[in-house]
């Protein structure tokens, strides 16, 4: 009975976006003031609807309910409550009502604190929302609906692939859907924008906050992937550019390039017609990413279910969504015109530099990640686009990107005096020649690429500090005045300091992982010690450990630097009876200046067991990183100006008091 | 293509995780193993989820792996290693796509693309200081302005 209730739930839920997505419409463009406020009430119950599913859903996982097949199919009584409940979203149909449930949160985060939105902006805001949600729904509904039932009900569910029983995966989805749907704000906003035929530094000031936030959730998505990856997979890798990770680099890497441009149309009232149309592709792209995992064209762990029918539903929406907004784009951006002027050195001409450099690289990864589907379906043949593309033309891209970042920070608005900012980066273009000199010197020129890695970490961290330190008057005021400026620094200024030094640091990460990692495959009889860079490492044997619901081999490896205790590592390689799959775990140690790395492989004769020994620089600095990245996100949305609802427009939400009601 | 297919459906039938490249699939001279490795990251494991031969435990790239560890023991160049598995199993099993027709498209996008982008914001940039200088006055608009300004003054 309680199933039923569940999709009973969604059908309302799809009826309510019906009127969410039609009504505010009719009543913005009749100026009826009424009309445009069903809207905040509908998204308020499509949110509440839809959270009751998802209620329903998670009951039945957690009281492993098996008359549900999707909690037949993924779930198990003998798995950990947490897996449980993170089941849910680890699989087709409950993946999609998580979808909908952070898109319903997104849409009513605008019905609820938009009181000060011009009225009809926010109504269409709404209804391109509820035109979203309905979409969805209509797609879980008619192909994927999570509350089907089985006949005969199984006395034991078939379990949850072992692969993804894991803290870093459990919360890896739920991280990347609030950025994908996250952008579904920007679309919305964009997609309104060019209804109403306005984009004012206002609207700007509307849309950062959730791109931002969107982008702080993928980036912690991304890099929560990445960990797993590193982690579970089991030999140090950290980045493979499977199609599946590039579907969700594509919407940051053009996100990234939104969050900068939405800058200019909020400080200088330029840049908009680009603006509107990055802030639709980004949503596309999260969409094309949703498409290629869900569609099961591509061939991945992601893929949970290749059933064509859905493939094409998604395709179908895809397809709906953007090629509305084009057209409503074609029609109406010629008519956003105008905006301040400025000159090509100056900091509105680098924040144009990186939204070319970042859309290149985007579309560069697009095209990698597609081609081989697009060949194929012209019978062209078949090809492979691995890592080794993707290395040979992304990083050449980034090289000049993150030259320039720091450069364009500090150069002023309208015009920039470029001469000047260099001589004022001379410490870190000082620090940075230093470092390159010094990993030749060290490694030769064979790490040459190293060196530009480290030089180009080095220039950012070294280049913001002095950019920092400037603007505080470090060595030119005293202490006091110091933490005064410091306090009067905007917390967006502290935040893009910090979200790019983050970059620096995960440049770096990236760099010393790639170019000097150390790996030793042994066979290792008990009581055998290997040296790993300066460490020796001993193994102890392995025995047989039984978990909830797997049982294990699990290796002991002590490892010492010289008289020392280091670490005891316990790599396992488990075995799920349910599911009938094998896992291997690896055994890390981090000194946070590198990892010592473990997995146990196979048994041989004589109780000896192949083991692989990593030794993997710098490593942790990558997810380091990219937290600082997404902290400094974070830091900037703390920014007063850019809470949300911070923008008073006075005149206009004085006019219409009624609206603001609803 | 179907040939693939029949590898991928035979594989898959016989896949057991057996853990990538065992110590004792190596080769004792560690020049030559060191060239089997990176000649394997190149090379995808054909059954897998987008893994090189390197990084796979299945079984079908485990007897890639001995193939070119078996052809670079018999003195084969890197390139002819290559080209023997290529041989076999079609552009696909390359990571790196090859330079051909098929894929002058693909090699060029990074170039052709940055290019087409860098002209367009040039153009546009260059129309809108065109648009300045058109909104300027010109010396009979100021001079018109001017004797405007004066009668209201007056």
């Amino acid at each position: 009975m309680i199933p039923e209730l569940g999709v009973f739930a969604l059908a309302v839920a799809f009826v309510v976006t019906l009127v969410q997505s039609t009504v505010p419409l009719l009543g913005a463009a009749r100026g009826d003031a009424r009309l445009m406020a069903v809207g905040s009430a509908a998204a308020t119950a499509q949110l509440l609807f839809i959270a009751v599913a998802f209620a329903i859903l998670t009951l039945a996982y957690v009281r492993s309910d098996f008359s549900v097949a999707n909690v037949a199919e993924n779930s198990h009584t003998l798995k950990p409550l947490l897996y449980r409940i993170t089941g849910v979203w680890g699989n087709h149909e409950g993946s999609m009502v998580l979808w909908v449930l952070i898109l319903a949160a997104f849409g009513w985060t605008v019905a609820a604190l938009g009181h000060n939105l011009p009225p009809s902006l926010k109504a269409r805001v709404l209804a391109v929302q509820g035109i979203i949600g309905a979409l969805f729904l209509a797609f879980i509904l008619f192909t994927s609906n999570p509350f089907e039932r089985i006949v005969p009900v199984p006395v034991e569910g078939r379990g949850l692939n072992p692969l993804l029983q894991d803290p870093g995966l459990a919360f890896h989805p739920p991280f990347l859907y609030l950025g994908y749907v996250g952008f579904s704000m920007a679309f919305a906003f964009a997609v309104a924008a060019l209804i109403e035929g306005r984009v004012d530094p206002a609207w700007a000031r509307w849309v950062r906050p959730w791109t931002l936030a969107a982008w702080c959730a993928l980036t912690v998505g991304i890099a929560l992937g990445s960990w797993w990856a590193y982690y579970e997979l089991g030999w140090g890798g950290f980045w493979f550019w499977d199609p599946v990770e590039n579907a969700s680099f594509l919407p940051w890497l053009v996100g990234t390039a939104l969050l900068h441009s939405a800058i200019v149309v909020e400080k200088r009232d330029a840049l908009k017609t680009w603006t509107v149309l990055l802030a639709i592709i980004t949503f596309g792209l999260s969409l094309l990413g949703t498409f290629l995992v869900r569609s099961g064209v591509l061939t991945s762990v992601h893929s949970f279910a290749v059933d064509p029918a859905r493939g094409v539903f998604i395709l179908g929406i895809l397809i709906l969504l953007l090629g509305g907004a084009f057209a409503l784009y074609a029609a109406r951006a010629p008519a956003l015109k105008g905006g301040g002027l400025f000159a090509p050195v100056s900091r509105e001409g680098a924040l144009v530099l990186n939204n070319l450099l970042l859309c290149t690289a985007a579309a560069v990864v697009l095209v990698g990640t597609l081609y081989p589907l697009v060949l194929d379906a012209f019978g062209g043949g078949k090809v492979s686009v691995g890592p080794p593309f993707f290395n040979l033309t992304f990083v050449p891209i980034m090289v000049p990107t993150l030259l320039a970042v720091v450069v364009g920070a500090m150069l002023s608005w309208k015009r920039g005096d470029l001469a000047g900012v260099m001589g004022r980066l001379w410490l870190a273009a000082g620090a940075a020649g230093l470092v390159a000199v010094a990993t030749l010197g060290l490694g030769g020129l064979r790490h040459a690429l190293a060196a530009l890695g480290f030089a180009l970490a080095v220039w950012l961290v070294v280049g913001i500090a002095v950019d920092l330190a400037a603007r505080l008057g470090l060595g030119t005021v005293g202490a006091r005045d110091c933490l005064r400026r410091a306090a009067k620094l905007p917390r967006s200024a502290w935040g893009m300091a910090v979200a790019h030094a983050g970059l620096g640091v995960v440049v770096a990460g990236i760099t010393a992982s790639a170019h000097w990692q150390v790996e030793e495959l042994r066979l290792l009889r008990p009581g055998e010690t290997v040296a790993l860079a300066s460490y020796a490492v001993t193994f102890d044997g392995a025995r047989q450990v039984r978990g909830p619901n797997y049982s294990a081999w699990e290796g002991r490896l002590v490892v010492r630097d010289g008289d020392r205790l280091v670490a005891t590592l316990l790599p396992q390689k488990r075995f799920y009876p349910a599911e009938g799959q094998t896992t291997t775990e690896a055994a890390i140690h981090t000194t946070w200046l590198a990892d010592i790395y473990v997995v146990l492989g196979k048994a041989e004769e004589g109780g000896a067991w192949s083991v692989r020994l990593y030794h993997n620089p710098l490593v942790p600095w990558i997810w380091v990183g990219a937290v600082v990245m997404a902290l400094g996100g974070m830091l900037s949305l703390s920014d007063r100006r850019h809470r949300v609802g911070a923008p008073r427009r006075a005149a206009r939400a004085g006019s219409e008091p009624s609206a603001a009601k609803a | 293509m179907i040939r693939v297919l029949a590898v991928v459906l035979l594989a898959l039938a016989g896949a057991v995780p057996a853990g990538a490249l065992e110590p004792g699939e190596r080769l004792a001279d560690p020049a030559l193993e060191a060239r089997a490795r990176e000649i394997g990251k190149t090379l995808r494991c054909l059954v897998c989820q987008n893994q090189s031969i390197d990084d796979s435990d299945a079984d079908l790239a485990r007897d890639l792996r001995a193939v070119v560890r078996e052809r670079l023991s018999a003195g084969e160049t890197d390139r002819q290693v290559v080209a023997y598995v290529r041989d076999r199993y079609g552009d696909f099993v390359l990571l790196k796509p090859p330079f051909q027709p098929s894929t002058y498209a693909l090699w060029a996008a990074p170039v052709v693309l940055f290019g087409l982008a860098a002209l367009t914001v040039v153009v546009v940039l260059r129309r809108r200081r065109g648009a300045a200088d058109v909104a300027r006055l010109s010396a009979e608009e100021e001079a018109r302005l001017a004797r405007l300004l004066d009668d209201g003054r007056r």
